[in-house]
């Protein structure tokens, strides 16, 4: 079982790495959110997988029979899943409002906050209108 | 008493929620921000005191035992980042108070600067690396909103890749946290102190997976190289208070992390780590320094320079020995209020000249004399020179460099430092000295009070930079004793787990 979630684990990290990779903002954030879902099943398959026996402590004793599957990565999962959800959604907010003041998503285009970089001049005018993703 | 402990995390979330409530009263919710941060700046004060007389204080949320509860413990490294911070926040609501806008003030600014504190404060004084990573998620979402608050272009602009980069600072944490308790099944750092050599990592291909991971997950926040990029984008697009604070604290927060994690929880390093933290900290000086001799906006440029301390900071770590964690801890606290007090400074030079540019200030020296006065003590104790802070700091550094046989990283130090002055001279000669350009920026009317009432919290933090320059030995020895603890986590494992 932990086998085959390290590769499903593998494969969502992949894929998260390909998109955070490209220059569409969009594509990001949804590689954002694959992301921190794959680190959320990193911390799962750590924990150890125990099927079938909940950590529940018998109504007659102090601790739960052995073997209990533990509950502490779940723990931490829930905690980690509240604050990546209240993170992306401020993302996702400020890709809207950037979109709406900017006009594109194209990270190549969002640099007012840094020198102008001469990409015109280093490639032509062409090829950088032609590179340029549809919005 | 215990509950002292509570009181650097229950200040600054009292204030926020209370200022948060008066958010439309302008006047009441300034008097209680700046009443909040005196507040909190005596609490520190009272911690560092009794840390000083009792040794490492360590408390347990709840009432639940270490290492199973969430603890808190304060030492002598813990301390002087509260008291450095509360310092840097005083100072920054008495500037915000009459130098922010109505409108940043009435969407949030006080109650989201103290939720950053409270982030902040809950990084430097737990002992639960879950709980490290909670309350990097908060000082993350506060300073995500100062980022964007007043939503201007520009601020849009840097925040998207402020936001995008720390989110997978984040992950990367979350990721090395998940590996590291399935491999040593704690994550009370004291708790784990030892697990990683009692589990029999040390020197395997999962250790150096963890360091990496955990290098990575700092290291973006810490902004060293080559994770920085993200900091010269964004820092200087808020206003002059929040950039302060932004740069007093954030970087911080993560190498304090690291200073903490590293020594505490892997021991000396293994294998390649040191390699890879000495060359990362020269590196990280060298590309800030240059970013900064070439910026001409003087936000901008103090933005570089924040990434070149972090590399001296950073480079006592790399040499684990007692005098570079002394160097470090020295440095790093002092940097905190440094650098508070520098962008602090840009915003009075911006608000006198009404330019953000370097070549459009000019005449700063003819105009305003008391301001040049001020410059000097910290952009030169940026560059090293002697009696500021500054020079202490590399001195403990630079020894401890030799010492550990790094002569080619002093070699580099001294050069970056000689950089530093060249950078530091050029903004004093053109911002200062040179007329004033022949087409005068737009210099808005400021009144007299205002203008006075904003020098006056920085005209404090350049006196308390002065008497830590002329006299080092208290701050001194509270860094020696932090170094002390750092090598020898011995009696922090106590003060957390008990006998």
């Amino acid at each position: 079982m932990e086998a085959i979630l390290a590769v499903v684990i593998g494969v969502l990290f992949a894929a998260s790495f390909y998109l955070l990779l490209r220059r569409n903002l969009l594509r990001f954030i949804v590689g954002l959110i694959i992301l921190s879902n794959a680190a959320n099943l990193v911390i799962f398959t750590m924990g150890r997988l125990t099927r079938e026996h909940p950590p529940i402590i018998p109504s007659d004793g102090h601790v739960p029979p052995t073997p209990y599957a533990n509950p502490l990565p779940q723990a931490l999962i829930l905690t980690a899943i509240v604050i990546s959800f209240g993170l992306l959604a401020f993302a996702l907010v400020l890709v809207y409002r950037n979109f709406q003041t900017t006009d594109t998503l194209d990270t190549e285009r969002i640099r007012s906050a840094e020198p102008p970089e001469p990409l015109e001049a280093r490639f032509g005018e062409e090829a950088v209108r032609e590179q340029r993703l549809p919005a | 008493m215990r509950v002292l402990l509570v009181l650097p995390l229950a200040i600054p979330l009292a204030t926020g929620v209370v200022a948060l409530l008066l958010r439309r009263f302008r006047g009441a919710q300034r008097a209680v921000s700046v009443l909040g941060a005196a507040g909190l700046l005596a609490a520190t004060v009272a911690v560092l005191t009794q840390g000083q007389v009792e040794g490492i204080v360590a408390a347990q949320m709840g009432g639940w035992a270490a290492p199973y509860g969430i603890t808190l413990a304060a030492d002598a490294l813990s301390a002087g980042l509260l008291v450095a911070t509360a310092l840097v926040l005083l100072a920054t609501m008495v500037y915000a108070v009459f130098g922010m806008d109505a409108e940043r003030e009435r969407f949030g600014f006080y109650p989201l600067t103290f939720l950053l504190v409270l982030g902040v404060n809950g990084a430097f004084i737990t002992g639960d690396l879950f709980n490290l990573y909670v309350w990097f998620e908060v000082l993350l979402i506060a300073s995500f909103v100062l980022l964007v608050l007043g939503n201007e272009r520009l601020q849009l602009d840097g925040a998207i890749k402020y936001v995008g980069i720390n989110l997978i600072s984040s992950v990367a944490f979350l990721v090395a946290l998940g590996l590291f308790y399935g491999q040593t099944g704690t994550l009370n750092m004291a708790d784990a102190a030892g697990k990683v050599q009692a589990a029999g990592l040390s020197g395997t291909p999962m250790e150096a997976a963890l360091v990496s991971l955990f290098i990575v997950a700092f290291g973006i926040k810490a902004g060293i190289f080559p994770l920085f990029f993200w900091l010269p984008a964004s820092y200087h697009t808020p206003p002059a208070p929040v950039a302060a604070v932004f740069a007093g604290l954030l970087t911080k927060v993560g190498l304090y992390a690291m200073v903490r994690v590293f020594p505490l929880v892997f021991g000396a390093p293994t294998g390649y780590t040191q390699v890879v933290l000495l060359v990362a900290a020269g590196l990280t000086m060298i590309a800030g320094v240059l970013g900064a001799l070439v910026e001409r906006d003087v936000q901008r440029l103090l933005a570089f320079l924040v990434v070149t301390a972090m590399g001296y900071v950073l480079m006592g770590l790399a040499f684990y020995t007692e005098l570079g964690l002394t160097g470090t801890v020295f440095y790093m606290v002092q940097d905190v209020v440094v650098k508070g007090t520098l962008f602090l400074l840009a915003g009075l030079m911006q608000q006198a000249t009404g330019a953000r540019r370097l070549g459009q200030m000019g005449g700063l020296y003819l105009k305003r004399p008391f301001l040049a006065l001020l410059f000097f003590t910290p952009f030169f104790s940026l560059a090293g020179f002697p009696p500021f802070p500054g020079f202490w700091g590399k001195l403990t550094l630079l020894q401890a460099g030799f010492q550990a046989g790094q002569g080619w990283l002093v070699a580099i130090a001294l050069a970056v430092g000689l950089v530093t002055l060249l950078v530091v001279a050029q903004v004093f000669s053109v911002a200062f000295w040179r007329d004033g350009p022949a087409e005068k920026a737009e210099t808005p009317a400021v009144p007299r009070a205002t203008r006075w009432a904003t020098t006056a919290p920085v005209a404090g933090l350049v006196a308390l930079l002065l008497a830590l320059g002329l006299w080092a030995q208290p701050l001194y020895d509270l860094s020696a004793q932090a170094a002390v603890g750092l090598m020898n986590p011995e009696a922090y494992i106590q003060a957390v787990l008990g006998s």
